[in-house]
């Protein structure tokens, strides 16, 4: 049995339930039955090969149709029963309601609706990976370390909020790439592959609609998940880009996520996250971090603060500077910046170390620990400053 | 999406408004806290922002290793001791504002006289897991 090959087909099969009249939040939780049946009668083999030899009607050779029948059925089911238990007469045809042809853009319009805006983010999130992804709450739960009943209740709530939005309603495809963008980048590592999950389903909306900034997110994701080998050290800790073995980078993912990229920037109706995406693909192109061109980043981080006018990217522009021009023009850069800043102490230690002022930045890498807000950085910093300390002292 | 720990105190906690031990209030101001408890825990399952909630103990013992081959010293409870956990509840939610309207609201279970108790809670945010994407 292909998981992969089931869960792409989860929005389509989704989308041709709605179609048929179902409502949106039944649909869902017939489909997911569906492929919870799937999973469990589905024989092991379905490449290619094995659907020749398979006769017809069967999974094999029809795996969308197998899901479409029986998605169709539990709803049908579910509904009888919902309806026998509200003493009501049985509304509902055998046959399939005849609907409008399945559209090409169901699955665009899932993306839309898990990502509406009048959820909030970790219920778009966890939507969005149940009814677009075809993942179990179970799956959802625990790769966001939250007990199964309490994300069951996030996903029902999310589904309640969203069930007056009309499924044919053009959404706005910027809440759905923040939404990606959050499941790609505060996804925790459980046995769900969340940063997997984010490009499978990028890539599948970079399908599904032609616009620059999907590619952008897209290119994005593939150049940060093509250094996460190099990322952690065997011990688990956090390897900054700097001192990264840069042969462990998956050089097939960058020059993927480079190529989309180009594709997008040639357009040229520039984003945040294609400017994003420039910056990173101008690390993944330096042989070593020496050979940086750190005059170009911090050219990108000047387009992306007019894009968002973020001061976290101001932040981050202050580290390129200083590395393009000396770590006394990033403390300028610095400045200026208000130090509440998250990192702003980090950033701020770093340059210091690098302007040969050992025991300011000493006192500020060990703040900057105090500050972190995961574990993995806090132990990071810890060991900068231990590292000063015992320079200074010894 | 953040987790937060929810910490109350039996001491060292400053003092709360209705600062009466739970030792002398009447049965029924009991029982009405410990539903209220239960209600505001069913509700945040039911908001999709439980996590776990706890109750402690008040007694415990202090425990440390002490040297090869030897059992672990015990010792205590030291009365000195300024902080005591009573208990806590761990919350998964959108932001830090709305962890600290949660903590209110946990903070105004009723005690002596029916009236809330406004008992100071302690947030905790937890440390996360490093984001992906760095620069």
């Amino acid at each position: 049995m292909d998981e992969a090959l089931l869960r792409s087909l989860t929005p389509s099969v989704l989308g041709i339930l709605v179609r048929r009249g179902a409502d949106f939040a039944a649909a869902e939780d017939a489909v997911q039955d569906a492929l919870v049946e799937a999973v469990r009668v589905w024989p092991a083999d379905l490449s290619p090969s094995s659907r020749l030899r398979s006769s017809k009607g069967d999974p094999i050779r029809d795996p969308k149709g197998w899901l479409v029948t029986v998605a169709w059925r539990k709803f049908l089911d579910a509904t009888r029963a919902d309806t026998a238990r509200r003493r009501r007469e049985d509304l509902v045809d055998e046959e399939p309601a005849p609907g409008p042809a399945p559209a090409v853009d169901d699955t665009l319009q899932l993306y839309f609706l898990c990502a509406h805006p009048s959820l909030t983010p970790s219920s778009a999130v966890a939507l969005t990976l149940r009814a677009v992804g075809g993942l179990t709450t179970r799956q959802i739960a625990q790769a966001y370390l939250v007990p199964e009943a309490t994300m069951a209740q996030r996903i029902s709530r999310a589904k309640r909020t969203v069930s007056g939005v009309r499924f044919d309603q053009p959404g706005d495809v910027a809440t759905v790439l923040r939404v990606l963008y959050l499941v790609f980048n505060e996804g925790y590592s459980g046995d769900v592959d969340l940063a997997a999950e984010a490009i499978r389903l990028t890539r599948q909306l970079a399908a599904a609609i032609d616009h620059p900034e999907v590619a952008g997110l897209l290119a994005l994701m593939l150049l940060h998940h093509a250094r996460r080998a190099a990322r952690t050290g065997p011990d688990g800790s956090l390897v900054p880009l700097a001192e990264q073995d840069r042969g462990r980078w998956d050089t097939g993912s960058i020059a993927e996520g480079v190529g989309i990229l180009q594709a997008a920037l040639a357009r040229d109706r520039l984003g945040e996250f294609q400017a994003q995406a420039a910056i990173a693909a101008l690390h993944a192109d330096a042989p070593t971090a020496e050979e940086t061109d750190w005059v170009q980043i911090v050219e990108w981080y000047d387009e992306l603060a007019r894009l968002t006018d973020s001061p976290v990217v101001r932040l981050n522009r202050a580290v390129a500077v200083g590395e393009a021009d000396g770590p006394r023009a990033g403390l300028a850069a610095l400045a200026v910046l208000d130090d509440s800043l998250p990192r702003h102490a980090a950033v701020a230690a770093y340059l210091h170390e690098r302007d040969g002022d050992l025991a300011t930045a000493a006192r500020l890498y060990a703040e900057a620990a105090r500050k972190a807000p995961d574990l993995a950085e806090r132990d990071h910093l810890t060991r900068q400053a231990a590292r000063l300390n015992a320079r200074r002292c010894g | 999406m953040a987790k937060y720990l929810l910490l109350k105190h039996y001491r060292g906690a400053p003092a709360a408004v209705n600062d009466v031990p739970m030792d002398q209030w009447s049965p029924e101001e009991i029982s009405a806290h410990v539903q209220y408890m239960n209600d505001f825990a069913a509700r945040l399952e039911k908001t999709g922002e439980f996590v776990d909630g706890q109750a402690l103990a008040p007694e415990g013992a202090w425990v440390r290793y002490d040297g090869e081959g030897r059992p672990p010293v015990t010792d205590g409870p030291f009365a000195e001791t300024k902080d005591l956990i009573a208990g806590w509840m761990i919350i998964d939610v959108d932001s830090y504002e709305r962890a600290v309207e949660l903590a209110g609201e946990l903070s105004a279970a009723p005690g002596a006289g029916g009236k809330p108790i406004h008992e100071w809670l302690e947030v905790r945010p937890f440390l996360s897991a490093p984001p992906t994407i760095t620069e």
